[in-house]
């Protein structure tokens, strides 16, 4: 044992509240408190994991989200592959495994990989795998790849909460800078939304030493949480800002100790306050990924927060004043440990009971699955069973770079720190270059003075004073051995000069060529030191190199917590008929239509076929009853509206007569047609837009558009009453008798009520529009009611259908009784290259004088095509099955197949016994009883051209 | 999440908006209009890297109105109701 | 010094400690002046210029880019390749382009890691089903190798599909291409500039265009952040910065510039072999060698020029996503981020002069430029070689605005608009 847990001590631990779990299969015991990091520590597991391309061993890093090594996967009902040990709170029961390792991290059966490291440096699969073809290679290395595995039998443990949210001030961080600030915002009378990533505020002085005010530092914390909850104001713990997307708006995800989902927050500051520390860095020297090896500061928290004494003998390599007060408190804690500082001058006194070694570097790190010893730079050899790093701090400056704030390089903190401010965006503490406390706080209160003034007094340092003392450790170039810059990656110095040595010196170029800092802890110890050594290799300065872009997340957020509750019909709803229930009960059988939920046909799911061809035909016979509601209703009421829906129309409209409907298309701007439908003119100044049932919302935008653009508000007004009313539809050679049964208060004599008439009577007391048109062919009447007091008229439909063998149709039959009659569906047998001309509406293109929507489109060399496609009917051969819709008509055109066009509807027609179709054929008007080729996924078949209407061409049936 | 201003209904987040297209690109009528001016009309776009001036509607209240906003910064620089007789 | 990338060399630069391979391309200063300047270093701009040397002999060839060559749309995209198209003038243009990918990495000697797994768009409804067959037919007439698939069939090819009864987007079928599939976008820049530079083009980086030069009505160079540079045959293959470069030249295009974002997931072993398209839930998505889930969306919809992703639209993607791949709901985002594309009104390209002799254009590819690099630059090659059209870019030229001749492929799939 080297690593162990101390029998005292330990702030984040509940020594009464013993747990266990499982890692690579083996049992590992900890407290509640414990990270699944500091747990596995304690109980001295080394190798927690295999690195990404050599499977190298690799042990715990750091403490954070800054971990690049210590990625296990969680199994059970909250899987998630790929998790960091050093933030994951340690659960009793808890399933871990090691990623990327096989059968365990410790015993991992790729582990040879590394032995070919030479051959495979940075981006070796460019210049190989070409011959005879890299999809004979892929395979092998696809399986090798990724990480974690996903559990295939999950389940969704329910959805995740989103919260949006509103504050003065959001200060991202609970250390000593993100406390003070919150607090002294909070006595300027502001409103606080105070976050951290752990699980308890205190940030660094958690860990490291710390008097305030006279008190210590874990004092201070709780008082200062205390004033702020007393205040009202809100804090979130185990919470991780993980953006700044437009106009300051940050996102957070917060993680729950009771295994909820993540929650994720949209917040919407005034302003936003970072006080989001440093990370400590690794120092470069060959070997310096082996397990054993870990971040000075990260070992100092294991000890001070879990009781975790990581090894007994313990060497300490720096080049800052930060591990002078780890190595001492390590060697209070009972440890033999040495301090190898590679500064000559300006350093700390050592630590009591340290060993001192200064201006030494290490050269090498030895041992195989743990570290068992170093060698400085000047060949001296020390034995130890864990070794500490801090080779300087990294501000933590990702949300300040999201913000498209600038960084400026900073000589004296070796760090590039937040340059010119961004608006609304303010940095404080360690991430703004602070050591001190008293530079942290002061820092702090700057900031909230500028917010207003506060009742809350600045805290003061009373302790002893971190200093900042760092002489830069970059790593060099033509270093001898394998010094790790990117440990999850397997990124060394070496990759680095091959990637300069290839030109691919931009930083951006850099990091995709060697996939430095590309990985799941996106670089947050690495990309630093790597951007120097590039600097280092061509000569230049670190800011001359610069950084890559700063992307959000800052660290992985869970999938699920962007959906949030856009699951299923809340991720994309569908509009419901006001009789749903109705049809239900009735047996319909629904689809989805262009966004509404539409009964498809009647009479179970069983033998479809035979009830949509039954529901057709009785139609034709006798009478139909159909729900029609989905019918646009959008009504355009006002002095101008007649010229306005002249304007709108292909069609001449304002010529219609009160009381009148007329059917016409309206087209887009490029002349293709947009929309068809029947538009009624109540009065002089009234008309009601009968648009296609998926086109409503569009159609409304485009007269809203028009309306205000080129009309004026006073013009006209646009109310879309499509979902007040119900709409009811009774069709066939009987609809008259149907309704006379109905006591409607309107003549429904033909005289007074003709086709493309409308008029108005009541149902029960309420009003009711009945327009006589058709989608059938067949007399018809669209009656539209209140939707609220649609059941009892349907009801009292179908009760006086009896008498006639009314029958209930869905879509379906209503599909096949529009193509008999050559009825077009928009978007269906047309497409968006349809002009109305190709569908044989060429009156107004010829001699309309007046302006209306897409008009100029119509003469365009493109519209005067002589071989455009046009409307067209389609007859099979005798005997044969309906054409399949989607076929193509096929010619050759010097030898090459080409397509004239497309079958775009097609049923078996119950009226004719005998095949329909519809489709778009290239000068098809003119080619009436031709017959051509057509292909459906290689099988050619013959059709004849015909006049769409199959069904009473002269139109007989409407006044039947 | 941008915030943008509806002369009408205020700031409001910027799912409920839509974008409409160049302001002034003004709407040649005829049907002998020179094909080129239309094709201008219909499809030709200024498309700035900076200020643009632009028309949005607003959808919850459907109203179109001119927003001012810089395309890589995002800051909203101004907005007023076609009519200009509402600015926010 | 190794020049030729094989196994071989590979083992014996191992042997050496990598320490012999060469520059992938110079980076030489601009000279005065040039037979032909490419103005963009994405995919397009260097694939022109190799294009120029190999195909047309014409090597005294300047790449100017604005930052890093690829680090525009070649770096930001999804990484499909497919030819997947309704119109014949879009297969031509796009079959181009994927055969010249299937013999790209031996004709660049670059591993472009071009991966036929295929990919399937899905169907949702019988009327998507019908569309669906209506263009397997086209395709299939046109000569490309679609295929129409059953539910049966795309469940062997995405076994996780949320196939429940219950699923808001059920599969009807699909429109499947057995030979698309992604490649490794940086390698496809890399590779051209590595081909390219090896056949004398120069390719100055951190090079922007402030103007043009216009003598006599036609263009004869361009002033750059790095002195002023000429040659009497100029192409631009900018993407999203076309408009602000014709704003310079003196004329407008039909272009609005918008976000694009995609985003990956953290690695995982793998779990998804094809691309697969959902037009319901508005996503596509593939798994990388990496082990990525690598995902993509629609368009952010407010025209931008800010490289960077928001919030709204990424939800509405991975709410999609998830409908797809419940068990997805595990994984983690790691990185998301956007780039700025060109996108035109029949949202298919334009190659062709622009309305400023001498200078030839290569844009308006949209979301889909990447799977075209090797047939934009072909044809902008030709272009700048001949001063002639291609028969396969003609009609893209920019005179399909007026003549009303626009190749819309979302029309050919019946939306109107």
């Amino acid at each position: 044992m080297t690593a162990s847990r101390l029998a005292t001590g330990g702030s984040a631990i509940d020594r009464t509240r013993p747990i266990r779990f499982s890692f690579d299969g083996a049992t590992v015991h900890g407290f509640a408190g414990d990270t699944i990091a500091s747990a596995l520590l304690a109980g001295d597991v080394a190798v927690v994991g295999r690195s990404f391309k050599y499977h190298r061993p690799r042990g715990i890093w750091g403490a954070g989200v800054e971990e690049p090594n210590a990625l296990i996967d969680i199994g059970g009902p909250r899987a998630t592959p790929n998790t960091r040990a050093t933030t994951e709170p340690a659960r009793d029961g808890l399933v871990a495994r090691s990623v990327n390792a096989t059968p365990s991290a410790l015993a991992d059966r790729n582990a040879f990989l590394d032995r070919f490291a030479r051959f495979i440096p940075a981006a070796f699969y460019y210049k190989t795998f070409m011959w005879p073809d890299w999809h004979r290679f892929e395979p092998r290395i696809r399986a090798m790849a990724g990480l974690g595995k996903v559990d295939a039998d999950w389940t969704s443990p329910g959805t995740a909460d989103q919260i949006n949210h509103h504050c003065d001030v959001l200060v991202v961080g609970a250390g000593p800078a993100g406390l003070a600030a919150a607090r002294l915002a909070s006595g300027a009378g502001l409103t606080v939304t105070l976050v951290d990533d752990q699980q308890s505020p205190g940030g660094s002085l958690g860990h490291r030493a710390g008097e305030i005010d006279g008190k210590p530092a874990a004092a201070w914390i709780a008082e200062t949480i205390a004033a702020l909850a007393s205040a009202g104001q809100l804090i979130l713990p185990s919470t991780t800002a993980f953006g700044v997307y437009d106009h300051n708006l940050v996102g957070l995800n917060q993680r729950h100790p009771d295994g909820r989902p993540d929650t994720l927050w949209r917040v919407r500051p005034r302003q936003i306050v970072l006080a989001t520390g440093a990370i400590e860095r690794p120092l470069p020297f060959a070997n310096n990924d082996l397990p054993g090896i870990m971040s000075a500061d990260a070992a100092l928290a294991y000890l001070r927060r879990h009781a975790v004494l990581v090894g007994r003998r313990i060497v300490v390599a720096t080049n800052n004043d930060s591990a002078y007060e780890t190595a001492g408190a390590l060697a209070e804690a009972g440890a033999e440990v040495t301090l190898v500082d590679l500064r000559r001058d300006g350093t700390p006194n050592a630590p009591a009971n340290v060993r001192l070694v200064k201006r030494r570097a290490l050269a090498s790190a030895s041992g195989r699955l743990r570290v068992d010893g170093v060698t400085l730079d000047d060949g001296t050899r020390l034995d130890t069973d864990c070794l500490l790093i801090s080779g300087g701090w990294t501000p933590t400056i990702h949300l300040f770079g999201q913000a498209k704030g600038k960084l400026a390089w900073s000589e004296e903190r070796a760090a590039f720190l937040p340059g010119d401010p961004v608006d609304g965006i303010a940095v404080v503490g360690a991430a703004a270059g602070a050591v001190a406390l008293s530079d942290v706080f002061a820092g702090a209160g700057t900031v909230v003075a500028s917010l207003g003034q506060t009742k809350a007094a600045l805290p003061r340092s009373t302790g002893p004073e971190a200093t900042g003392g760092i002489l830069p450790a970059w790593p060099i170039p033509g270093s001898k051995g394998r010094i790790w810059i990117d440990y999850q990656n397997d990124v060394t110095v070496k990759d680095v000069e091959l990637a300069a040595r290839e030109n691919f010196v931009s930083v951006e170029h850099l990091k995709r060529y060697t996939t430095l800092g590309m990985a799941t802890d996106q670089g947050k110890t690495s990309n630093l030191p790597g951007l120097a050594l590039m600097a280092g290799i061509t000569g230049r300065t670190v800011p001359e190199v610069g950084t890559t872009t700063y992307r959000p997340p800052f660290t992985p957020v869970p999938l699920a917590s962007f959906a949030g509750a856009r699951v299923g019909e809340l991720m994309a709803p569908v509009r419901r008929l006001p009789l749903e229930n109705v049809h239900r009960a009735n047996g319909a059988v629904f689809q989805e239509y262009g966004g509404w939920l539409r009964p498809a046909h009647y009479g179970g799911s069983a033998d479809a076929e035979r009830s949509i061809a039954d529901e057709t035909l009785r139609a034709r016979q006798s009478v139909a009853l159909f729900d029609g509601s989905t019918l646009g209703k959008v009504e355009v009421i006002g002095p101008q509206a007649a010229a306005f829906v002249d304007f709108l129309y292909y069609n001449t409209m304002s010529t219609l007569k009160p009381g009148r409907c007329r059917y016409g298309f309206m087209l887009s701007e490029n002349g293709v047609v947009f929309d068809d439908g029947v538009l009624v003119r109540l009065d002089e100044h009234r008309f009601v837009v009968s648009c296609s049932s998926s086109h409503v919302a569009a159609v409304h935008a485009r007269l809203e558009e028009w309306r205000q653009d080129r009309f004026g508000r006073g013009a006209v007004y646009i109310h879309n009453a499509t979902s007040d009313m119900a709409t009811l539809t009774v069709s066939g050679p009987n609809a008259r008798k149907l309704l006379e049964a109905l006591d409607l208060s309107l003549s429904l004599d033909d005289a007074d009520l003709p086709h493309m008439a409308v008029g108005h009577g009541t149902y029960a007391g309420d009003e009711v529009r009945i327009a006589r048109v058709s989608f059938t062919g067949d007399r018809s009447y669209e009656i539209s009611i209140r939707a609220d007091r649609a059941e009892p008229l349907w009801t009292r439909l179908r009760q006086a259908g009896q008498a006639f063998d009314a029958v209930v149709i869905g879509l379906e039959a209503l599909m096949i009784l529009r193509a008999e009659k050559g009825f077009i569906v928009i978007g269906k047998d047309t497409d968006g290259t349809t002009l109305p001309h190709d569908l044989g509406v060429d009156g107004p293109r010829a001699k309309r004088q007046t302006e209306f929507v897409g008009r100029r489109s119509l003469f365009t060399e493109e519209a005067s095509r002589d071989n455009r496609m046009q409307l067209v009917g389609l007859a099979v051969p005798q005997g044969e099955a309906p054409l399949p819709t989607g076929a193509h008509g096929i010619k050759r055109i010097d030898g090459r197949l080409r397509s004239q066009g497309f079958v775009t509807s097609s049923y078996q027609s119950p009226t004719l016994g005998r095949p329909v179709a519809l489709g778009l054929i290239e000068r098809g008007a003119a080619r009436h009883g031709e017959t051509i080729d057509i292909q459906h996924l290689g099988k050619i078949s013959k059709a004849t051209i015909t006049a769409p209407c199959a069904v009473d061409p002269a139109g007989d049936r409407l006044h039947a | 999440m941008q915030i943008f201003p509806c002369p009408f209904c205020g700031p409001r987040d910027e799912t409920e908006f839509h974008f409409g297209g160049d302001a002034g690109n003004i709407r040649p009528d005829g049907a002998d209009v020179p094909i080129d001016r239309w094709a201008d009309y219909l499809y030709l776009r200024t498309n700035p890297k900076g200020t643009a001036r632009e028309i949005w509607v607003h959808m919850n209240c459907g109203e179109f109105f001119v927003m001012e906003r810089d395309t890589v910064s995002h800051k909203v620089l101004s907005s007023a109701a076609l009519g200009g007789e509402h600015a926010a | 010094m190794t020049r030729r990338y094989s196994a071989l060399s590979l083992f014996k630069e191992g042997l050496a400690g990598q320490t012999g391979w060469q520059p992938a391309w110079r980076s030489p200063e601009p000279k005065p002046s040039y037979d032909a300047i490419v103005i963009g270093g994405g995919g397009h701009g260097l694939a022109t210029a190799y294009y120029l040397a190999k195909n047309h002999n014409i090597t005294r060839v300047a790449v100017l880019e604005k930052g890093w060559i690829g680090g525009g749309n070649t770096g930001r995209n999804t990484t499909v390749v497919r030819s997947n198209y309704y119109y014949p003038e879009s297969v031509e243009l796009y079959g181009l382009a994927h055969r010249l990918y299937e013999g790209l990495a031996k004709d660049l000697n670059y591993n472009v890691m071009l991966s036929q797994r295929g990919m399937v768009n899905l169907c949702h409804s019988t009327a998507e089903m019908e569309i669906g067959a209506r263009t397997v037919n086209a395709m299939q007439i046109n000569g490309v190798d679609a295929e129409l698939f059953s539910p049966e069939d795309v469940r062997r090819v995405a076994p996780i599909y949320n196939f429940s009864p219950d699923a808001r987007f059920p599969v009807f079928g699909g429109i499947w291409q057995g030979r698309a599939g992604t490649a490794r976008h940086d390698a496809v820049a890399w590779g051209y500039a590595r081909a390219a530079s090896r056949l004398g083009v120069d390719i100055i980086q951190n090079c922007e265009i402030t103007d043009f030069i216009i003598e006599g009505g036609r263009c004869r160079g361009v002033q750059t952040s790095r002195g002023a540079i000429r040659a009497d045959r100029i192409g631009m293959a900018v993407a999203g910065h076309s408009s602000v470069l014709a704003a310079k030249a003196g004329f407008r295009l039909p272009i609005n510039s918008y976000a694009l974002q995609a985003c990956v997931s953290e690695p995982v072993k793998p779990i998804l072999d094809t691309v697969v398209l959902s037009p319901g839930c508005g996503v596509y998505v593939s798994q990388s060698d990496k082990g990525e889930i690598v995902i993509g969306g629609g368009l952010d919809r407010i025209p931008s020029y800010a490289q960077r992703g928001n919030l709204p639209t990424l939800e509405t993607v991975i709410a999609g996503l998830l409908e797809m791949f419940p068990i997805f709901g595990q994984l983690k985002l790691m990185r998301q981020w956007a780039g700025i594309v060109d996108v035109v009104p029949d949202s298919s390209p334009i190659i062709g002069e622009s309305p400023l002799p001498g200078l030839f254009l290569n844009c308006g590819w949209g979301t889909g430029g990447f799977k075209a690099i090797p047939a934009g630059g072909t044809l902008l090659a030709q272009l700048l070689a001949s001063g002639k059209h291609n028969d396969i870019s003609r009609p893209f030229d920019l005179d399909r605005f007026a003549s009303g001749r626009l190749i819309d492929e979302a029309a050919g799939s019946g939306i109107a608009h």
